[in-house]
């Protein structure tokens, strides 16, 4: 990143100057709106999302800490903080942060060309474009580097047939960063590339899936013959893993909620119906049960770990006390305790939560989290590649075994599908 | 730990780490499990030398910190402490010597700090009761007033280094609320029955009060007005503790990693197994949690933050609860060796026990936080 010769605001008056424009142009949010509901709407209908973004950006404080010839504010993190409390009683863009603000737009910033970065940055920030990432595949699970979607280049233009899974909100967003095998004689690493991928476009079809909570954000998306231009390769050509690790990363940084790129609170590690266990006790008449006051305990205790993990583990990476991989704790934390905590959910709103009133919605909330809750531990990688990589990339322990490495990608035994 | 200590702290950290591995060893802590007192008075001389029980003490009383901030240097202590499984009445002197600095009367800042500082005296803190709910709530050793004097009736247990102390710091109840007394040990009416302890070397006992009759001077603190002492005490009492902890924990982990790496079986080191490698990528985890919560705990209390007790309370139900696992954990992954009395981990396992269950439960925290969260 650009470094800034001049010295940054003085975080103080940046905090009061915050303040006064949040105040001047934001709406607040209404009394009793869980910022869950508010996310979710914007997941729906982005459309005012785009606005509040466009807004910031106009005020000042959109990207705070992207550098300035991006459109940024070249401001360290510590401003980013400082405005996300700040911001804390405002109806923020929300939708913006994961993945585009937090893990695309920084692995643009990372591996974009000058054109690439100088078309699309100010975009976002501007929140005229909304991001999502084409990674997973239907037959890959954890083994991402597997893909089986394929770009042939074809004069001045890639063509490019397959099918991705997994994208968040892509049917509301406007690009992608795809990866796709370029190369079919390489060792699987070796022969991908990422691009960039204009979503509404002939020969892209979208689904969206139903998850067991009644969530539609999970897209799959179908290629049949997209027209790629050769200038949307990010990065390198059959290099894409080395973008693909670095996306990863922010990833990484992003769901265990280090992030410096998340603008607003709410967001990241935290979701579902969480930090009202107390209040739900109380109105259960259940608060002078110890078994409950020490479930409500431990889960406070579980969620204040996780935040101090979170600083922990990114200052240990930015000190290079612990390697980059160390990204990998936090999350596996992140998942374990939000499995915790749905167990824990579940206990104290106890019949409540599988049969409920209308009026009743936090218990639903719970059930219905619980019925969701490995989903901590599978999206954005799954907990036991987590713990592959804490051991064998923070604790050096030897890799695991795999029959495909070295070996020409079109020599590896696949699944039951067709091989290319 | 801290991640970034300052040149002074570092120096601070250096020397007492290099003073604890060369002068009590696991060899010499093995020696001190038949000894009755756990810690040698000479050795613990020279460890006041080095400034451990100087860090909660004004300068005017010969104390002095390394950084500005004395908790934050004796957490650097407790840790290492921590991964020498070493002797001493380290925390309740501690406490005891900050209670009487931020609240004790001239006299009595006279007739302990001094001597704290020197190494020559050291306190216990007359806290838990048996068979009550830990807490402020659970006191039920009384002090009466009887013309000026005041009397003080009831059970303490367990008490930490009770019977090695030269000077009791006795929470009781009072006709207005908390109250707080400095009592030589040898009053009379005061009873103290050594109890076997889990610990190689820490030391605990039963200390009853039998109408123990003390001056006005005895007061810390206003009599009746001891609760915000106690409040901090308690919350001292979990950042040395967690500190001492994790740097059990860190030491049980270190070794039985490289374990991992050095003992094969099936012609292939421990830690290529996979389904041991998530178990030490969780205990990984644990561990940088436990970390993370114990400093943010030392540094909140250190402050005197507004959540310093929450903060206290979070760390010490964490840390207790996971670094008893982390070690058990890491005796399963040694083997049979793990549970034999000749292998070292039991002393640690042994340690993180004792401090699990000792200045309030993992329940008796989680508890707390429920009552700070309104419930």
């Amino acid at each position: 990143m650009a470094q800034d010769t001049t010295a940054p605001e003085d975080l103080d008056s940046f905090r009061l100057r915050a303040r006064t424009w949040l105040a001047d142009n934001l709406p607040r949010i209404a009394q009793g709106t869980a910022a869950m509901d508010l996310q979710e709407s914007q997941q729906a209908d982005p459309t005012r999302a785009r606005e509040l973004q466009r807004k910031l950006f106009d005020g000042g404080f959109a990207g705070i800490c992207y550098p300035k010839e991006y459109g940024g504010q070249g401001l360290p993190r510590e401003h980013q903080r400082a405005f996300n409390e700040e911001s804390a009683p405002y109806e923020m863009p929300l939708v913006f942060n994961i993945p585009t603000l937090s893990i695309l737009a920084p692995t643009i910033l990372d591996f974009g060309t000058e054109e690439q970065k100088k078309r699309h940055l100010p975009a976002i920030l501007r929140g005229e474009e909304l991001w999502v990432q084409f990674l997973s595949e239907p037959t890959g699970g954890s083994d991402l580097a597997g893909v089986l979607t394929r770009a042939t280049r074809d004069g001045d233009v890639w063509v490019l047939n397959g099918s991705k899974i997994w994208s968040s909100g892509a049917f509301r967003s406007d690009y992608a960063l795809c990866l796709a095998r370029t190369d079919w004689e390489a060792p699987k690493h070796r022969g991908l590339t990422m691009f960039i991928v204009k979503i509404h476009q002939p020969g892209i079809e979208i689904q969206q899936i139903m998850m067991v909570n009644g969530m539609r954000e999970f897209c799959q998306e179908f290629f049949t013959d997209v027209h790629l231009p050769a200038e949307n390769v990010l990065g390198a050509v059959n290099d894409g893993w080395t973008v693909a690790s670095r996306l990863l990363y922010h990833e990484r940084e992003a769901v265990g909620g280090g992030s410096q790129y998340v603008s607003g609170m709410s967001v990241g590690a935290r979701s579902g119906p969480m930090r009202d266990l107390a209040d739900l006790a109380i109105a259960k008449g259940r608060a002078g049960d110890a078994r409950v006051r020490q479930l409500v305990g431990e889960a406070h205790a579980n969620d204040a770990v996780q935040r101090q993990l979170i600083e922990r583990i990114g200052a240990s990476i930015r000190l290079g006390v612990l390697p980059p991989p160390a990204g990998a704790i936090p999350r596996l934390y992140g998942g374990m305790n939000s499995v915790r905590r749905s167990s824990i959910g579940l206990d104290i709103a106890g019949a409540d939560a599988v049969a409920w009133a209308d009026d009743d919605s936090p218990e639903e909330g719970i059930g219905t989290f619980f019925v969701m809750r490995q989903g901590s531990c599978l999206g954005g990688g799954s907990t036991e590649m987590a713990r592959n990589i804490i051991s064998e990339r923070v604790l050096g322990m030897p890799r695991e075994y795999a029959a495909d490495r070295d070996k020409p990608f079109d020599q590896v035994q696949r699944n039951r599908m067709p091989s290319r | 730990m801290e991640l970034e200590l300052d040149n002074d702290q570092h120096l601070f950290w250096e020397t007492s780490r290099k003073f604890i591995e060369s002068s009590c060893p696991l060899a010499t802590v093995r020696q001190l499990y038949d000894d009755p007192d756990g810690f040698d008075r000479g050795w613990w001389r020279q460890v006041a030398e080095l400034g451990w029980t100087s860090m909660l003490v004004p300068e005017e009383h010969g104390g002095g910190t390394v950084s500005g901030n004395g908790l934050l240097d004796l957490v650097l202590v407790a840790e290492e402490m921590g991964r020498w499984v070493s002797p001493g009445p380290f925390l309740p002197t501690n406490v005891v010597a900050a209670t009487v600095a931020r609240s004790g009367s001239a006299e009595q800042k006279k007739d302990l700090l001094g001597a704290v500082v020197a190494g020559e005296l050291t306190a216990a803190w007359c806290f838990d009761e048996p068979g009550t709910r830990w807490g402020p709530a659970g006191v039920g050793l009384t002090a009466r007033g009887d013309g000026g004097d005041f009397v003080l009736a009831g059970i303490k247990s367990p008490v930490e280094a009770a019977a090695q102390a030269d000077r009791l710091l006795v929470t009781a109840r009072t006709g207005e609320g908390l109250g707080q007394f400095l009592v030589p040990a040898d009053a009379p009416g005061v009873r103290v029955t050594p109890l076997r302890s889990l610990d190689f070397c820490r030391r605990f006992a039963t200390v009853s009060f039998e109408d123990v009759r003390v001056p006005e001077s005895a007061v810390v603190g206003a009599p009746g007005g001891a609760a915000g002492d106690v409040e901090i005490q308690i919350q001292l009492a979990a950042a040395l503790q967690c500190a001492e902890t994790v740097g059990a924990v860190d030491r049980v982990f270190e070794f039985t990693t490289q374990y991992a790496f050095d003992r094969f079986s099936f012609g292939r080191p421990l830690a290529s197994y996979q389904a041991l490698k998530h178990r030490f990528a969780d205990m990984k985890t644990w561990l940088e949690a436990c970390h993370a919560t114990a400093t943010s705990a030392a540094r909140g209390v250190q402050e005197g933050a507004d959540d310093a007790g929450d903060l206290a309370s979070v760390a010490k139900s964490y840390v207790g609860e996971r670094s008893v696992d982390i070690i058990q954990d890491c005796v399963q992954m040694h083997g049979g060796i793990g549970v034999t009395w000749e292998h070292d981990i039991h002393l640690y396992l042994r340690r993180a026990t004792v401090n699990r269950e000792t200045y309030g439960t993992p329940a008796d925290h989680r508890e707390r936080l429920a009552s700070l969260l309104g419930m």
